[in-house]
Order: structure tokens, then C-alpha cells, then sequence
């Protein structure tokens, strides 16, 4: 019986863990804009990096 | 410049549009214009050639470009109310960039650091039209910043009313608190239930007393902030209604849940049962879950555009011989201000020097240019089309005719809509309250023999299982589809209390122009006879010349010619065009002037005439919206109409025509005398509907019990009203207002459901019958049962164009 309560503390520590993940998504923003992300993970990375590059050198 | 003009059209490189006046060639790009052009070159200087890449053509149209439109940036007050957070050595601001429409901009605007160095990010919020920049203010000027952007293609929109409460009221895309709340309940109702498993089950626990205590013991614990912090709005909203002498429907659902935290703590303390916990969580989940559903929010819209929103910022005071830029509200009477072609006259002012021509279609709706002579009174809201002109203030920004009377309606309007309810349901809940109350008293009586012990379960076994879930669900997520259900079809709402308003509307009174007619686009017939090529250029050039509305819309009938230079030209006020070429006079004007003959009476007209012979005549019609006549005729069925223009009555038999016979058609009508139109017909309790577009309409839609304004650009151009639709939808209006009042009925019908289930949550209640089990079913049940209905009902109904 103390397994089962050790457990049950444990799945409800996992729980709480995901509750306050939650929570600091929602803080820090993520949710405020759902579409640019969706746009920019779609910009070349590479042509973008070689110019920089040729500034910095 | 109109010599120059080629044939062949072509598509501008940066921006797409047709290179119609000139072009501009650089290497093998076409241009449309200086600006285009000057655009491709900084962003080929700073190696962001793949802008044209990711989307081609992705640019604006430069207009000239204003120098000194930013000049206000360097007032430090200004730059204190823009700036969102600031270091010794960083700023923070974010910036209104309406250009932003492709994929191409994001990524140019997210790499505004190659431009300058003192930019250290910018982040682009697509759906907001927002720019986010950190800079390093010692390098970069807020100014500067915002000219580098105007540089670019991407003028950053800054209005009045940012500057009085943007930083205070951010938009966000949610209500946060909201969403804690409910990833608090859905958290603790999750854990609950799969520690009452057992309960449900009926698993014994004579061998494991321990353990059920245990959870038990838990729920409790995982139930405790749930009921505090997730219910909080609930117990807050009931007070202040019972406060008011009110019985909103929160007080019965702030009492269930009340009551199911305390028999639920006094059976567990007291070790009689597993109390009602998981009911508890869920009932505030579902609600919860019920008041996200029910805030659709556009972000991309405005309901709150008033006047400050189109007045720019700071004007140029003139003050011993020089200009200098002002805010707007430092204004003071008796000062004198520069007025340039194209600004905003944004105070009530007298002309002092200058040739005042003013396109008033933003207070009036009136599309005809109005010149006024020096000495001349000029009400606020006009624009000037031509020179510079010296103006003296006569009345600060706050008392000029338009603001005060827009003020005035803004204020009465504020708090319309308090309740998170429907007010059907607030209603309901004025006799559901009490009955619940009664029952539960009679309960009381019925097991006032058996000890208090069983008084206190029955009781509160009723006051439990009465809580009006279902109900309080049914308006939420009716109304919740509903919304966007129609925003499919480009009728946005504010919030979902106005579908429900929008059901009640009895009387529907309507703008002309821009509402009923297009903006732009009007039908344009010659009669006479032909034009040679050399009659087009030299008519083509006259027109080219002229500001007149008249003249605009006629131009578009001489695109494909080749303008003649001319050798005179003038303007006579109130007759038309003249011009000589080689000696032969061309006039273009009103059918008096030229004697040339009109047979059609309703639009206007425009005569041409060569050596004092007329040539023929151009009739003028102002368009129609597509479907109009067939939506005016569905409406008629359920509604009274009216028109209400600001325009001259020139079009009277035109619209006679189209409205039913009972309709009044008032023209020339300002905006107080809209405003009082609408108040007399709701003294006669009518409920108004105000259709308007342009800001002359702001004050009515207001003061109408729904202000519905159409726009061409849903993102650009909408007065403050509580429902924006989309111009080209306007025939969908019989069908939204049918469907508005549908959505009602379904409310209705939902509210009937949710009554069976609380009479048979009742009868095992009275009998104190009610196990937690019972309980935990009843209540999602009859919840899935509203919630299913309604969605189902919402969505089979379909909304159509008038046919």
C-alpha cells in the first residue's frame, strides 16, 4: 500500500510539473502569436548566414 | 510628366501595380515610381535582394514621401508615451505597420539590424500588424527609427489614441488570467477523477480504509485552490449582483459551487463519504472552458477606432515665421497652424492665407471638393487637396464640432456590455434563482424530522445538483459558433453579446455612400459623338490636371491614351475645365455651361466641347452595391428602412427606386442630425441599427442600439461600431440578421434541455438519493447534451447571399 502512495505523490509531482510548464508558456508569451513563428522556421537560414558573415569579415 | 507616358504596361518590380504614368528602369527592373524604386536600391545596398525572392513584387507603393512627417518623435513626452520599457542604453517600442501583408515583409522586418547596427531585434507579429523593436537609443533616434522604416516601404502608423492609452491597454490575444484559471481546474479535475476511480467503480475499501482516506484527503487538497482562485470570478460577479438587488445567474452557480465545497469538506473531515470534488473542478472547467469559447477576439481588427485614430499626432504650428511640429492636443485657440495637400485639418479653425479646397468625404460623405474663401470658418475633419494653407485654431482638439460630439457617444456607450452572461440568461436566472431557493426550503421541511444531519445533505444535494451548468453553457457556446460561424463570411463582431442584440433589431437605418454605393467604381456612360485621338489626349491632359473627384473618375475612361501638352489651362470653380491648344479651345464642365443637352436627370454629368461645340456628355452614376436590391427586399419583410446621406439629393428617384415604398430617404443630412434621427426613433422604443462606413457615421453608429460599419479594408478603415462586414458582403445582411435571430431560438431550445436535467438531477435530490457518482454523471452529461446541441444547430444553418 505505501508503493501505491509513493506512486500516486509521484504521478502528481509529474502533473504539477506539466500545470506549472503550462503556466510559464502562457507567460512568457507563446500563445500571443500563433502564426509568425509558422513563417519564419520557414526563411533560409544558409543565405541569411553568409551575408552575415561577409559583413562580420 | 504626362509626356512621357508609355503604352505598354508593365508591372512594377517592387510593388506590382501597373507602371501606367512613367517608368522607371534600372538595369533590367521596371519601376512605377521614385519611391519604388528608391526602395529596391537600399534594400540591394544593404544585401536583402531576397526580399523579392520569398514573395515577388512584395513591396508598397510609395507615396511621396513626406519629410518631416515624423518630426514629433523628438518631443521627449511623445517618445515616453511610445516607448515600453527603456534602459540606459535600450528601448523598447512597438510599432503599427498596416503594410505588413506577405511573408517577404516579416522576413525584411525581422532583419531591420542590417539596415542599422543600433537595432538589436525586431519581431514581427504577423496577425497584429505589429513591429516589435529593441534599439539602443544613444545611437538611433526614435525618430530616426521611425523614418528608416518609412524608408523602407513600411511608414509606421502612429495615432493619437496610442499615444493616450497604448501602453496601458496592450492588446493581448486572450485573457491570460482566463486561461490559468482554466488549466488550473482542468489540472485538478483530471487528478481527481483518477483518484475517485475507485468511487465510481464501487470498489470496496474495507480492507484499504487507509488509502481511501488518503485520496480523499488529496482531492481536497488539489480541489481547495480550485474553488478559490478558478471560481474567484463567479463568487465576485454574484456578490455584486446581490449588491444590486439582482439575481444574475452567477449567484446560482457561485452557490453550487459554494455548497459542494462544503458538503464535500464536511464528509470528508467527517469521514461519511468521498465528497463532490470531481463535480466541483469539472462544473468550473466546462464554464470556464464555455467563457474562452465565447471570446472570439479579431486581433487584426479595431471596434474602438473614434477620431483619434485617423487625426495624425502633432500638426505644424506656425509661430514668428517658422513652423514647428506640435503635439496635437497643445493646440491652444488663437494659435495658427500649416495645413499641407493631403493633411487632416484636425481642429475647428478659421482660413487665414491660402487656397482652402477641402475633401470633407470623411465628415459629410460627400464626394464634391468644397473651396472656402479667406476669413472662412473650417470644422474639423476636412482634408486640403492643393497648396499649403495658414489656419487659426478657433477651438482646442477636444471642443471642436466633430470630437465633441463623438465623445459624448463614446462615453454613453461605455460599459454596455458588463455581463459575461448573455442577458437572456441573466434574465432566466430573475426566476430560476428563486424557484431553486423555494425547492430547497421545501426540502428542508419535507426532511426537517429526520435530524439536521439529513436537512443539511438534502439541502444541499439540491443546491448542488441545481447549479445551472448546462444552462449557463448554452449562451457561451451558441453564441461562441455563431461568432464564428459568420466571420467565415466577413462579418465580424466585437463580442457575442452583439448576436444576440443583432436578433432584436427592429428598425435598420442606412448610410448612402460607401454603404449602399461603392466608394470607387462608378458606372461611367458617354453618349455623343466619337473621340478622335487627338480629342482624347487633349481631355485626358485637362483631366490629369484637375483635382476633382469629377475628374478623377473620368480620367479612368482616357487611360490608353496619350496626353497632348497643353498651352493654357484653368479651373472655373463650379463650371469645369478649360484649356487651349494650338489655339482651339477644349472645355470640359457642367451640361449649363457647355449647352450641351441631358436626358437622364438622376446622377451627374459631365459635357465636353471643342471651339464652344458640344461633343457629347459622360454620365456619372454612383454604383450600387451588387445584390443591393434583392437584400433590400428580403430586409423589407422583417424591417423598417431608412436612408440617411450626407450627400446632395441628386440621386433621390435612383434609391426611391430601390427601397420599399414605406422608406424614408433623407440626404443631406450632417452628423448631429443622423445622431438625432436615430434617438427619435428609439424614444419611439424601436431598436436601431445603424449601416455606416465613413466617419461621419461614428457619432450615429454609436448612439444606434448596434452600429454596423462596412468596410472595403476590414484592416484599415472601420469606425468605432460593434460589428464590422466586409463590403463586398453586404447582400449576406438578410441572412445574418435571420441567422442572429436563429441563434437566439437555439438559446432557447437549450435552455429547455438544461431545465429536464436539473428537474431529474431534483428528483433525486428532494429524496436525498444523490450519490457523488450520480452527481459526477449528471453533470457532464447534460453539459455534452447542450454543448452537442448547440454546435450541431449553429452549424447546419447556412448563411447565404440574397438572392
Amino acid at each position: 500500500m505505501g508503493v501505491l502512495i509513493i506512486l500516486i505523490l509521484v504521478s502528481l509531482a509529474v502533473a504539477l510539473a506539466f500545470l506549472f510548464a503550462f503556466i510559464w508558456s502562457v507567460k512568457s508569451g507563446q500563445y500571443e502569436d500563433d502564426y509568425t513563428p509558422s513563417v519564419r522556421m520557414l526563411f533560409d537560414d544558409e543565405q541569411d548566414k553568409s551575408t552575415n558573415t561577409d559583413n562580420q569579415s | 510628366m504626362s509626356q512621357k507616358a508609355t503604352k505598354n504596361i508593365t508591372s512594377c518590380h517592387h510593388c506590382g501595380d501597373d507602371c501606367r504614368d512613367e517608368t522607371i528602369k534600372l538595369a533590367d527592373k521596371v519601376f512605377c515610381c521614385l519611391g519604388c524604386k528608391t526602395v529596391y536600391e537600399i534594400l540591394q545596398a544593404n544585401e536583402l535582394g531576397a526580399y523579392y525572392e520569398i514573395q515577388a513584387q512584395a513591396g508598397q507603393k510609395q507615396s511621396t514621401k513626406k519629410e518631416g512627417k515624423y518630426d514629433f518623435l523628438d518631443d521627449e513626452k511623445i517618445q515616453e508615451q511610445l516607448t515600453l520599457f527603456k534602459d540606459e542604453e535600450r528601448s523598447s517600442v512597438s510599432f503599427s505597420l498596416p503594410q505588413i501583408h506577405c511573408s517577404a515583409c516579416i522576413w525584411l522586418l525581422e532583419r531591420l539590424y542590417k539596415f542599422n547596427s543600433a537595432v538589436v531585434e525586431s519581431k514581427v507579429n504577423f496577425l497584429k500588424k505589429e513591429l516589435s523593436i529593441v534599439f539602443n537609443h544613444q545611437e538611433l533616434s526614435l525618430k530616426d527609427l521611425a523614418e528608416l522604416l518609412q524608408s523602407i516601404g513600411y511608414a509606421p502608423d502612429i495615432a493619437l489614441d496610442q499615444l493616450n492609452d497604448g501602453k496601458k491597454k496592450k492588446r493581448r490575444a486572450y485573457d491570460r488570467k482566463l486561461i490559468y484559471q482554466i488549466g488550473l481546474a482542468g489540472f485538478a479535475f483530471g487528478n481527481i477523477m483518477l483518484l475517485s476511480l475507485p468511487d465510481y467503480f464501487g470498489i470496496d475499501y474495507e480492507i484499504d480504509a487507509e488509502l481511501s482516506r488518503v485520496f480523499n484527503w488529496l482531492n481536497m487538497l488539489l480541489a481547495t485552490p480550485v474553488a478559490i482562485y478558478s471560481g474567484q470570478d463567479y463568487f465576485k460577479s454574484a456578490w455584486y449582483s446581490l449588491r444590486q438587488k439582482r439575481l444574475n445567474i452567477d449567484v446560482p452557480i457561485a452557490l453550487g459551487v459554494a455548497v459542494l465545497f462544503l458538503r464535500s469538506t464536511y464528509e470528508i473531515v467527517g469521514q461519511y463519504g468521498s465528497g463532490y470534488f470531481d463535480s466541483l473542478c469539472g462544473l468550473l472547467f466546462f464554464l470556464l472552458l464555455g467563457r474562452l469559447f465565447q471570446q472570439k477576439i479579431y486581433h487584426q481588427l479595431s471596434f474602438e477606432r473614434d477620431y483619434r485614430s485617423y487625426f495624425p499626432i502633432a500638426i505644424s504650428r506656425l509661430a514668428n515665421g517658422k513652423t514647428k511640429s506640435v503635439p496635437l492636443d497643445k493646440i491652444e485657440k488663437g494659435q495658427k497652424i500649416l495645413v499641407r495637400n493631403g493633411e487632416l485639418i484636425p481642429v475647428d479653425a478659421r482660413l487665414l492665407k491660402g487656397k482652402a479646397r477641402l475633401d470633407n468625404s470623411f465628415i459629410s460623405g460627400e464626394s464634391r471638393l468644397i473651396e472656402k474663401a479667406i476669413g472662412d470658418k473650417i470644422f474639423a475633419g476636412g482634408r486640403q487637396v492643393g497648396e499649403a494653407i495658414e489656419l487659426e485654431v478657433l477651438k482646442p482638439l477636444d471642443q471642436s464640432r466633430l470630437t465633441a460630439l463623438w465623445n459624448r457617444y463614446a462615453k454613453m456607450n461605455k460599459g454596455k456590455m458588463e455581463s459575461h452572461f448573455s442577458q437572456g440568461t441573466d434574465k432566466i436566472s430573475e426566476w430560476f434563482t428563486p424557484i431553486i431557493l423555494l425547492i430547497a426550503i421545501a426540502t428542508a421541511i419535507i426532511h426537517f424530522s429526520e435530524g439536521w444531519s439529513a436537512v443539511f445533505e438534502t439541502v444541499s444535494a439540491v443546491l448542488i445538483v441545481a447549479c445551472p451548468c448546462a444552462l449557463a453553457l448554452a449562451a457561451p457556446f451558441t453564441f461562441g459558433h455563431a461568432i464564428r460561424k459568420v466571420g467565415r463570411v466577413g462579418c465580424y463582431l466585437r463580442d457575442s453579446g452583439v448576436m444576440e442584440e443583432m436578433s432584436k433589431m427592429d428598425h435598420l437605418v442606412f448610410d448612402k455612400t460607401g454603404t449602399l454605393t461603392y466608394k470607387s467604381g462608378a458606372k461611367i456612360q458617354y453618349k455623343g459623338s466619337s473621340l478622335n485621338e487627338y480629342e482624347k489626349g487633349a481631355f485626358s491632359a485637362m483631366l490629369n490636371q484637375s483635382t476633382h473627384p469629377l475628374s478623377k473618375a473620368l480620367l479612368a475612361e482616357f487611360r490608353d491614351v496619350d496626353p497632348i501638352l497643353l498651352d493654357h489651362f484653368e479651373e472655373i470653380e463650379g463650371k469645369g475645365l478649360l484649356a487651349v491648344i494650338e489655339g482651339k479651345i477644349f472645355q470640359i464642365g457642367s451640361p449649363e455651361w457647355l449647352q450641351a443637352e441631358v436626358e437622364e436627370s438622376n446622377g451627374s454629368h459631365v459635357a465636353l466641347s471643342f471651339e464652344k461645340e458640344p461633343l457629347g456628355v459622360f454620365h456619372i452614376q454612383t454604383s450600387v452595391r451588387e445584390g443591393l436590391k434583392e437584400s433590400l427586399n428580403q430586409l423589407a419583410g422583417d424591417y423598417q428602412l431608412s436612408v440617411l446621406s450626407g450627400d446632395h439629393a441628386g440621386t433621390r428617384s435612383q434609391f426611391k427606386k430601390l427601397f420599399p415604398q414605406n422608406s424614408e430617404l433623407l440626404f443631406e443630412q450632417s452628423p448631429e442630425s443622423k445622431v438625432a434621427y436615430i434617438e427619435q426613433l428609439q424614444e419611439q422604443g424601436k431598436k436601431v441599427a445603424m449601416i455606416g462606413d465613413g466617419l461621419n457615421d461614428s457619432a450615429a453608429l454609436q448612439s444606434a442600439d448596434l452600429g454596423i460599419s462596412i468596410a472595403e479594408d476590414v484592416h484599415a478603415f472601420a469606425p468605432a461600431s460593434d460589428l464590422i462586414l466586409e463590403g463586398d458582403r453586404f447582400n449576406f445582411l438578410p441572412s445574418l440578421f435571420a441567422y442572429a435571430k436563429y441563434a437566439r431560438t437555439i438559446v432557447w431550445i437549450s435552455f429547455v434541455i438544461s431545465f429536464l436535467y436539473n428537474l431529474i438531477g431534483l428528483s433525486f435530490a428532494v429524496r436525498g438519493e444523490l450519490s457523488p457518482v450520480i452527481a459526477a454523471i449528471l453533470m457532464p452529461i447534460s453539459s455534452i447534451t447542450v454543448v452537442g446541441f448547440v454546435s450541431l444547430a449553429t452549424w447546419v444553418k447556412p448563411i447565404k447571399a440574397a438572392e
